[in-house]
């Protein structure tokens, strides 16, 4: 086994920002905001990172893919643990329109290209809520996946996953070559702190297009609009039951 | 009432503000035993747990962790990515360039990237901005909108006087740029990492380090992983230190290390304490038939009385969309406890002169920020061995003028000036390892900065008088419109802000109008579009140095004007859970690093320091 684990990181519109629509309805505005690393993304290269720790895994690389500004989240990571990194450069309309489908193709070329043991993903960016990547980049290497990740071990050439589903959890056992998406309790990521962040400046990136993988970015999805979520209306109070079912059979729920 | 002679009723109000921190003092019992809603059944919790309150050292949970803390040498360290500092590490490396030197210069900024906690009007005179980079244009700085028109006006609460700008009254704005200044600072940000600076957003300045001789040694970033309740998690980190020959402060209006700095080198012994106000402001996508690119317009006046000093303004930007930048502006030396700066602003927004341009627009944005009013009255000494201030940390805003962005653009590129020979000398002999540059301050003093300030110095002051806005504004007339501030009198400020508030049972609460959420808006939606936020588990970092002061004291003489002048909603006296009484809430991950807190209350019990880094408000172009 090569030793070498993938981990996928997106750059997203933080968390805590307000987003605000473009004017012309196409698409949220980014322009300034603040990004940060997909907090998933963070769960998924902590999780890498504490895996060579323990010396079970040799290398961990970061792979991001988007405009130049991706590479801040690529150092990131770096300075977390990550050995080097990989940008596939994507920019425009390519970036616009670029979704699960084509990173998990990316993701999928890159495994075989890097020889990789593992893929690490977050479960779902918070900009898109997709929840898609890892599913479909397994189907496309035909690895065994582990999504939903709480607990990883690795045990010899198999993987132990315990996995939070709506009923409880649910512990597989994988064989390696596997992918696995992060959920929230997996582990708390530690910080890139100030030193690590200088020592990732040193720490390499190497540039690439999504033609060098042979990838093709064509989107099968148009975005006709994107609209804000209607305003919350206030709430009405009734004081007795005949009220109540008085205003829904108003309202024609009744 | 005594009549009214300019000096004496200045005097008689200071008199006055003394005696009444001198009472209360004398007799807290008074108030906790006969003021039943103040008095606590239970004891005061603890709501400070910050290791600035309460050191490690003495604390048994961080017994055996490792404090040791990675060091790294730099030639020069900026704390601070504002205009003053981003313009001392691009002057920098200018010279180094110039004179084909090697420097390392090191910018550190608590804001997650450059131009997130930047907020100002901002009307920008060029002129800093023409020395640094004669050649700005075609480097595509945002200085896309040049004012067009300028008008002043005085508010009443139905009407608008206009009040005509003659030439040579500071507030004339031709020449000048509405800027977004969150994107100016960014852009030039964009230019010192071209030149090589090494700038690193989202670490926080959180200690200054001295060498043994006293000096300054450098800086160190803030630790990482503490819970709020300030034991160690298990991914506590310590901060970083980075050394240097000379450290550049650059913090902005109320710095928290400049306040260390004022202490311990005793800065402030012969000048004013400064003197503040709050700015509030927001940003307001409008309906294009409204909208006039290059219109400046200031009011004075409604809401507030011809006693408490403050405006209004109101910008609209050139930028593609119709975009208007507001804001209004309070100044700290305020005396109603009642008065919430906040609530002020949106009650303006509804006046007649005001309220038709924001109909059928769109807020997007909103923040707020304490800037400097103290003028030439109020700047401490700059320099000190290892170290020297620059920007609105020390304070070189233009009061009248209400611009401090290229004076403190001047300074940094001064200090950058007066710091490169000193740092790139072959054999410096120097009587401190930290360099000590005071060829700064000289060359500040005789610059057109010190010029400019010693002109209007007398402006602010001459607010104090029996007519308040309108003495000022005679005084304006005469003495720097016809006599250009050449009068050989420096007039004096009213001593600490925080020392003006009269006790609450001395003041009419004020009936603010409720917000309509069309025009005006509450407080909690306003804070939710600034962006800012947080990391939850860490001790809060508005410390107090005595946690039951703000129910003993603040709340029972003042009514809790922190829960008022906070424009982020950080504190609350809430009732306890069980028994009688109240205490504070502080609800720190909304606090948008205003540092109006720390300035203006009454007890200085409240010591606001930095949090993590990367946390504050994420504010775009404000």
């Amino acid at each position: 086994m090569s030793g070498r684990v993938l981990v996928g990181v997106k750059r997203v519109i933080d968390y805590a920002v307000k987003i605000r629509v473009k004017p012309d309805n196409s698409s949220v505005v980014t322009d300034g905001v603040k990004h940060s690393m997909n907090p998933f993304c963070e769960i998924a290269v902590e999780e890498a990172v504490k895996l060579k720790e323990k010396k079970l895994i040799k290398e961990v690389v970061a792979v991001s893919c988007g405009p130049q500004q991706a590479q801040e989240t690529i150092r990131t990571a770096l300075a977390m643990g990550a050995d080097r990194g990989i940008h596939v450069q994507v920019a425009g309309k390519d970036y616009e329109s670029m979704g699960p489908l084509q990173v998990s193709k990316i993701m999928a070329a890159l495994a075989k290209k890097e020889d990789a043991q593992l893929v690490i993903l977050g479960k779902q960016a918070i900009d898109d809520d997709c929840n898609q990547t890892g599913q479909m980049t397994a189907a496309l290497l035909d690895w065994p996946q582990g999504t939903f990740a709480s607990e990883v071990a690795l045990e010899g050439d198999k993987i132990k996953v315990v996995r939070e589903i709506d009923g409880g959890l649910e512990t597989i056992r994988i064989n390696t070559p596997a992918v696995i998406t992060a959920d929230l309790r997996l582990n708390t990521p530690r910080y890139a702190t100030l030193p690590n962040i200088m020592k990732a400046k040193k720490k390499k990136i190497a540039n690439m297009k999504p033609e060098d993988l042979g990838v093709d970015l064509t989107s099968r999805l148009e975005v006709l609009r994107v609209d804000e979520p209607p305003q919350r209306e206030a709430g009405v109070k009734v004081e007795t039951v005949e009220d109540l079912v008085g205003k829904l059979k108003d309202a024609g729920r009744v | 009432m005594f009549p009214a002679g300019r000096y004496s009723s200045k005097a008689h109000r200071c008199i006055r503000a003394l005696k009444t921190v001198q009472t209360e003092y004398a007799a807290p019992q008074l108030y906790t035993s006969l003021h039943r809603r103040t008095c606590s059944s239970v004891s005061t919790p603890r709501i400070t747990t910050h290791y600035t309150i309460h050191p490690r050292e003495k604390d048994s949970r961080w017994e055996g962790v490792e404090m040791e803390r990675f060091a790294d040498e730099a030639d020069v360290v900026i704390v601070g990515g504002g205009p003053a500092g981003l313009s001392a590490a691009i002057r920098l490396k200018q010279l180094a360039n110039e004179h084909e030197k090697e420097l390392r210069v090191c910018l550190v900024e608590k804001a997650s990237q450059i131009g997130a906690h930047t907020l100002s009007g901002a009307c920008l005179e060029p002129s800093a901005l023409d020395e640094l980079f004669p050649d700005w244009k075609e480097r595509g700085a945002p200085l896309n909108t040049p004012v067009t028109e300028d008008v002043f006006s005085i508010l009443t609460e139905k009407h608008r006087i206009p009040v005509p700008i003659l030439p040579g009254l500071p507030m004339v704005n031709h020449g000048n740029y509405i800027v977004r200044l969150g994107n100016f600072v960014r852009w030039l940000g964009e230019q010192a990492e071209e030149l090589g600076v090494e700038i690193y957003p989202g670490y926080a300045a959180a200690e200054v380090l001295f060498h043994e001789d006293g000096s300054v040694k450098g800086i160190a970033t803030n630790d990482v992983g503490i819970a709020k309740d300030g034991s160690p998690k298990d991914v506590f980190e310590r901060g970083m230190e980075l050394h240097a020959k000379v450290t550049v402060f650059g913090e902005g209006c109320h710095g928290h290390l400049a306040k260390q700095l004022y202490k311990h080198f005793n800065l402030r012994e012969n000048c004013e304490p400064q003197t503040y106000a709050i700015g509030l402001k927001e940003v307001w996508t409008i309906d294009e038939k409204k909208w006039r690119p290059g219109r400046v317009e200031h009011s004075v006046g409604w809401p507030l009385n011809r006693h408490t000093y403050g405006g209004s303004f109101l910008y609209h930007l050139n930028e593609g969309e119709p975009l208007v930048a507001l804001g209004f502006v309070v100044g700290l030396d305020y005396t109603n406890p009642y008065l919430s700066p906040f609530r002020e602003f949106q009650r303006w927004k509804h006046h007649p002169s005001v309220a038709p341009t924001l109909e059928g627009g769109n807020r997007i944005a909103y923040g707020a920020r304490a800037l400097n009013e103290g003028g030439v009255q109020s700047i401490p000494k700059l320099t000190f061995p290892g170290g020297l201030l620059i920007g609105c940390s020390p304070g070189f805003m233009n009061v009248p003028k209400i611009k401090g962005t290229h004076t403190a653009m001047k300074s940094g590129m001064l200090a950058a000036e007066t710091i490169f020979p000193k740092v790139t000398a072959e054999d410096l002999e120097s009587e401190t390892i930290g360099i000590h540059v005071p060829e700064y301050s000289d060359v500040l003093k005789s610059s057109w900065v010190w010029k400019e300030l010693h002109a209007v110095r007398n402006i602010r002051p001459s607010f104090h008088n029996y007519f308040g806005l309108y003495g000022g504004m005679v005084y304006t007339g005469i003495f720097y419109w016809i006599f250009r501030g050449k009068e050989p009198w420096t007039l004096k400020h009213c001593g600490l802000d925080a020392h003006q508030l009269k006790p609450a049972k001395e003041c009419t609460p004020i009936e603010y109008p409720k917000p309509d959420g069309k025009i005006s808006f509450d407080l909690l939606s306003s804070v939710a579009l600034s962006g800012t936020n947080h990391e939850g588990d860490q001790p809060p970092h508005l410390t107090l140095r005595d946690d039951s002061v703000p129910v003993n004291r603040n709340l029972a003489v003042f009514d809790g004007p922190e829960q008022r002048f906070c424009p982020a909603g950080v504190y609350e006296y809430v009732p306890v859970e069980t028994g009688d009484g109240m205490r504070l809430q502080i609800n720190a991950q909304n606090c948008v690093h205003c540092k109006t807190c720390d300035i203006k209350d009454p007890s200085q019990n409240i010591n606001w320091v930095v949090p993590e880094g990367g946390g504050g408000p994420a504010y775009n172009g404000m």
